[in-house]
Parts: structure tokens; sequence; C-alpha cells
């Protein structure tokens, strides 16, 4: 038990498409399980990203502070960490509002469209500011592991993660590291 | 037929004299990565990812417009070289709007190839998201998408050289270029364009695509560029 592997899985800016292609490791996940504590992850409820992780998969842009303050608390509690798909990687489609006015983009939605305007000071409080332009992750901190795709399929999961349980640098053929 | 040697990578190589470097490395086995250049086309050296180390010469050269002599010393997979080469397409990933996720060539681009293909998995740069102007769809048949552009010019010199209308060119220098139509009208409205697609199929990104097609579904065909060329110099449809 106390040898086994901290990993966790982190959705910032993201659609959780990434998520889901990690799911697709279908009945390796049974095998990954006996291998690995899974220590923070959407699909686990623990609160806080916890200290000593070993590796953590990181799926979505910088898109606002929130995103920010936790990868910066990922980096710090991390030892290898993993930009996991084309948004933490690139920016990709979170990223089309770049060219954008952050005011206009903030009064088409939630002035001009429909539903209702988050009202009061708590608003400020609970909702997290959008960050002027969106970032790919390396923007921030440093990346140890680049694991492009929209999503990437699983079978570039299973190889990184596999490598890595073994000890060893993720070296993924040409095929596996394409874009989109 | 006049044949000269020289050495690439250390071996001893001959090639037919008039050959450019790119293609005596070829012709020799030793392939090196290119995006602007096509077969049939006159080389432009817009991309520079055939950029190789001529011995005795003050800077590094594109194999593609250099013309490859008796004696010369080439060294084209250095460390340096190969560092260069990542940097190129990474400068260029960032330069427009490459998302691949929802781009029509996405599965047949060969800037996304290029990238797999020599280890670029990020760009070091920052993105510079340009605004760029608006995709123009008003063609019967072509849309033509600036986002995507790498500025390979190959669109230009297919239409100008192959087909001979000359339809399409480029404005501007540096980042601000862009590919324009005729004296910088829309598509639609060209007396020039022959509607020959032949600028589409050559295009290695998604700038040039068929109107109607949808993320990943872009099928190009660079073959017809080569056989219009053979067929000219063999005079099979020479009717002087």
């Amino acid at each position: 038990m106390a040898n086994k592997v901290r990993l966790a899985t982190v959705w910032l800016g993201g659609c959780s498409g990434c998520h889901m292609s990690f799911l697709d490791l279908d009945e390796k996940l049974i095998d990954l399980a006996d291998q690995i504590d899974l220590v923070y992850s959407p699909i686990v409820d623990i609160k806080e990203y916890p200290h000593d992780v070993d590796v953590v998969l990181v799926e979505g842009a910088l898109c606002n502070t929130e995103n920010l303050e936790l990868l910066l608390q990922i980096r710090e509690r991390s030892k290898i960490v993993i930009s996991f798909g084309d948004c933490a990687v690139t920016g990709n489609t979170p990223q089309l509002r770049n060219k954008l006015d952050i005011d206009d983009i903030l009064t088409k939605v939630y002035q001009a469209g429909p539903g209702s305007i988050p009202k009061g000071p708590e608003a400020v409080d609970i909702l997290p500011v959008l960050l002027p332009k969106v970032h790919p992750l390396h923007a921030a901190v440093p990346i140890d592991i680049y694991l492009p795709g929209c999503p990437p399929d699983p079978d570039r999961i299973f190889l990184t993660i596999a490598a890595l349980l073994a000890g060893e640098k993720p070296q993924l053929p040409a095929e596996a590291i394409t874009f989109g | 037929m006049l044949v000269i040697t020289l050495n690439i990578n250390g071996q001893d190589v001959s090639a037919p004299a008039g050959v450019t470097l790119l293609e005596a490395c070829r012709q020799n086995g030793v392939d090196l990565p290119t995006l602007c250049h096509l077969e049939g086309l006159t080389p432009v050296g817009a991309c520079r990812l055939c950029l190789v180390q001529v011995e005795g010469a003050r800077r590094l050269m594109p194999a593609c417009t250099t013309e490859a002599q008796d004696g010369m010393v080439v060294q084209t997979h250095t460390e340096q070289l190969k560092e260069y080469r990542k940097m190129l397409l990474e400068l260029l990933l960032s330069e427009r709007n490459h998302i691949c996720s929802v781009c029509v060539a996405n599965g047949s681009c060969e800037l996304r190839a290029r990238c797999a293909e020599l280890g670029v998995d990020h760009t070091r740069f920052e993105y510079r998201c340009p605004d760029l102007p608006a995709i123009d769809l008003t063609h019967e048949r072509n849309g033509l998408d600036h986002n995507r552009c790498i500025s390979c010019t190959r669109c230009i010199r297919a239409c100008d050289q192959i087909e001979g209308a000359h339809t399409l060119d480029m404005q501007g220098r540096g980042v601000d270029n862009r590919i324009i139509i005729d004296m910088h009208q829309k598509w639609g409205e060209s007396i020039t364009c022959t509607k020959c697609g032949k600028c589409v199929n050559v295009c290695p990104t998604g700038t040039l695509f068929w109107k109607g097609s949808t993320v990943a579904e872009m099928q190009k065909d660079v073959g017809f560029v080569r056989w219009i060329k053979e067929g000219r110099e063999k005079k099979q449809w020479s009717y002087i």
C-alpha cells in the first residue's frame, strides 16, 4: 500500500473530454487501480489538493483565477505534472476568446444573454475572475510531460502512465503526439 | 548526364548536376522535412524546414533553393538543425490560430504531421491569437481561412504555374502577409478564378478547403502537380 503511486487528475478550463478518454481505458483501469492511489480527481470526493502527489494529469486551459491558483498549488505539491490534452497544451478552443475584449464577453453572456445575472457582492467572491487571456498551462508553471490530443486517445494516456509506473520517461511515437 | 559527387552526413554520394540539395538528399535516402516544397512547383524556401549546414557557408542554407555542387560537404541532421526545425514549427503554431481540434484539415494537415514527426508536442512561444480577416466563403466551391495559413505560397504558385490564372497572390510583409484574391477582392467576385481547385489541393493546412467540409473531413491530393509537370516536360499536350 505504501508503495502505491499517488496519482491525481484535475479538471481546469476544459470540457472533461480528456477525463472521459481516461475512463475509456476500460479494463486497464482495474490493473491501474492496483498500482495507484487516486488522491484527487473530479471522480473522487476530496476537496483540497493534497501534498506529495507523484503524478498529476491536468486537463484544461487557464481561463480564470481559480484555475491559476489551483495550478500553482498543483505544481508545488506534485512531482510530475502532465499537461493533459490540447486545452492544457495549446489553449485549444477556450483560447478562441483571446482576440475578443473580456468586458464584451461578460456583457454578452451575462447581460445580453438569457438567464439571470449573478447579483450582489457574493457573486464577486464566488465566481472566479476571468483572466484577460486564456493560456496553456506551461505559460504559468514548468510542465514535465505534454500529452496532446482532443482528447488524447486512451492508448497514449496508457503508454504515458505505464511508462511512468515503470519508472521511465514516456517516449511516445509520432502518431501519439498529434494535436486535435 | 553530368554527375557530381558530394558528401552528405559523412557519406559520399552522387547526384545529377543541376539538382537542388533537397533533391540530392532525397535521391540518396536522406529525408528532409518540408512544408512549402511541392514537386512540380518552383521552390521558394519559405518554410525553412529544410535548412542544412554547408561546410564553408556562413549561414544555414535552405536545401530546396540551393543547387548541389560538386565537392559540397553537407550536414542535414545536427542537433542544432533539429532544434531550429522544431523552433520553426513552434513559431508557426503560435503565429496564427491553429486550433487543430476544430480544423477541417485535422488528419490531412502537413503542419500537424511535421510537428508530430519532429517531436513538437507544444510551443514554447506565446500564442499571438491575431484577429484576422473573416473567412472568405463567397466562392462557389472553395473557402479561405486566414487563421490556418502558414504563408507557404503553394496555392499562389499552383494557381500561377500550373493553372496559369494567377488569381491568388500575397499582400503585406512578415506576420502581416495575407493571401489575396485578384486585386484584394472577394473570391466569389473574381473574374480570373477558373474554379479548378488546384489551390485547395496543394494547401498543406486547412487554409483552403471545399465548402461544406467540416472538422477533419478535408482530403487533399497533390499528385496531379507532378503529373502535369511531367506531361508538360514530355510535351504530351503540345499542339504546336
